[in-house]
């Protein structure tokens, strides 16, 4: 029974992450088209449903190119990265009591090492790439990686702090009495920001930037590989989502509906946000990028970190 | 800050306005009488070939896809003997039209010409030929110009004087 389950959950948790990732290519091009007074793709099966199959079949019927000047292996390798990376941070994701991979005790801090592994993927793609608009959409991403992923952790600690656990289901646990997106303003703020970035989405899609860098990291790669980044990029916003949702919503918390329709109800929320963010957002300079990150967003996570921590001590 | 605020909500209200987009094949846009798309080749009210083979719209075309060979009829009334447009290089300027004196060549609001040939585009005069006088029903070359045929005489045209014999003494 243990052991079935224990096929049935990952399986099961694999299958949705990767329909859902699919999925969002429809929906984001909907969503975004309807921000932008168009109908988006509508004609391949009912309301346009079919187009991500459409859009798979093309991309696997595609010339897979790999440049002659490029670094083959790692160059073959980047994609892969990126796509293992997020899904094996979905592992530790509590959809519901007992739908979880692994129960792990330091869950929060595998999430974090797993998104920071995934830039890796970007980085070495635009290394391998052997070209200029690569390599600097692959600096891009490292320094950006870099900066966001400070504040990050440091944004998540005052949850920790709260909930006394690295488990992200005792942090679920641990909002019974309240969702922490009150007591943690900040840090949700700072956390939605960082994980904006580290998803490299609009606004902060500085290392692909079509104006200014062809397709950043991407601009070698062609079928199933280019598809495979895109893939990582739709999982990422998935991941992130439900992230903000475990940390902040309390996630599968909440009153009359199944756990794991709340769950899924409140990160398809945070998913169109990030959409509506990139049908509103502009680009912001690469500079603008740094000192934002430097000078506004580290010193308010800080504050926000001990803060939390002085008004806990005081508690107890 | 508010003012980033303000136009993530402004874009999210878009999603409530009226499209932009016209849904093509099942619904056709507008187009005005004058919209510039396939050319046809137009008839006198009474039937007769507007087209005087004159050349002056082939020397007109920009990208020089109209082709035609002149020749005339036992009365000696010209017209053209072929006359081809080559719809793949055509960029519906329109100068082909300015350039006729007859109105005979026009440019119809119809652009739904796709082929999967290329050779298909080339139009011959009986595909470009149609049976009416097209955005000018009551012209006709002929009763307006001064020259004579079969069936009218000099002087016979609209608004017109019968010529003045210039070996009379008479007024
Ligand atoms: S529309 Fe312009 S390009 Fe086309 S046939 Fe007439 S003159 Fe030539
Ligand atoms: S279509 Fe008009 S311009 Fe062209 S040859 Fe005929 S009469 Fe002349």
């Amino acid at each position: 029974m243990n052991v079935l389950i224990g096929i049935i959950v990952p399986l099961g948790i694999l299958f949705s992450v990767l329909t859902v990732a699919a999925g969002l290519i429809w929906l984001e091009r909907r969503l975004l088209a309807f921000w932008q007074d168009r109908y988006g793709p509508n004609r391949v099966g009912a309301y346009g449903l079919l187009q991500p199959l459409a859009d798979a079949i093309k991309l696997m019927f595609k010339e897979d190119w790999v440049p002659p000047f490029s670094d083959k292996p790692v160059f073959i390798l980047a994609p892969i990265v990126i796509v293992i990376t997020v899904v094996l941070a979905f592992a530790v994701i509590p959809f519901a009591p007992g739908i979880v991979v692994i129960d792990l005790n330091v869950g929060l801090l595998f999430f974090l090492g797993m998104s920071s592994l995934g830039v890796y993927s970007v980085v070495l793609g635009g290394w391998a790439s052997n070209s200029k608009y690569s390599l600097l959409g692959g600096l891009r991403a490292s320094a950006q990686m870099l900066s966001y992923e400070v504040f990050m952790g440091i944004s998540v600690m005052g949850v920790v702090m709260m909930a006394g656990s690295f488990n992200l289901g005792d942090i679920i646990e641990a909002q019974r009495i309240g969702w922490f997106w009150i007591p943690q303003f900040f840090g949700m703020v700072i956390f939605i920001i960082a994980g904006l970035a580290e998803t490299r989405r609009l606004p902060f899609d500085l290392p692909e930037a079509e104006s200014e860098l062809v397709a950043g990291f991407h601009t070698e790669y062609s079928g199933m590989k280019f598809g495979l980044f895109f893939v990582g990029e739709y999982i990422g916003i998935t991941l992130v989502s439900a992230m903000i949702v475990t940390l902040y919503f309390g996630g599968w918390l909440g009153p009359f509906l199944p756990p794991i329709v709340w769950f899924t109800i409140k990160t398809f929320l945070f998913i169109c946000g990030f959409i509506l963010l990139r049908a509103a957002m502009p680009r912001p300079r690469y500079d603008q990028l740094m000192s934002y990150g430097w000078k506004i967003l580290l010193p308010i996570a800080m504050a926000n970190l001990l803060i939390t921590g002085a008004l806990l001590l005081r508690a107890m | 800050m508010l003012g980033t605020l303000r136009s993530i909500w402004n874009v999210f209200l878009h999603l409530w306005h009226k499209k932009e987009t016209v849904q093509y094949p099942e619904e056709k846009p507008y187009l005005p009488p004058r919209w510039r798309g396939r050319i046809i080749l137009s008839r006198d009210a009474d039937g007769g070939e507007r087209c005087v083979a004159c050349y002056l719209c082939a020397v007109a075309c920009p990208v020089d896809c109209i082709s035609l060979q002149a020749t005339e009829d036992e009365h000696g009334r010209r017209y053209p003997e072929f006359f081809r447009i080559n719809f793949s290089r055509c960029i519906f300027c329109g100068f082909c039209e300015e350039a006729c004196p007859t109105y005979a060549i026009q440019l119809t609001p119809d652009f739904e010409m796709a082929e999967y040939k290329r050779e298909n585009l080339v139009y011959e005069k009986e595909d470009l030929l149609i049976s009416g006088p097209g955005k000018y029903p009551d012209y006709n070359f002929y009763n307006v110009a001064g020259t004579s045929i079969a069936g009218k005489d000099k002087g016979e045209a609209e608004n017109e004087r019968p010529p003045v014999d210039i070996r009379s003494l008479m007024p």
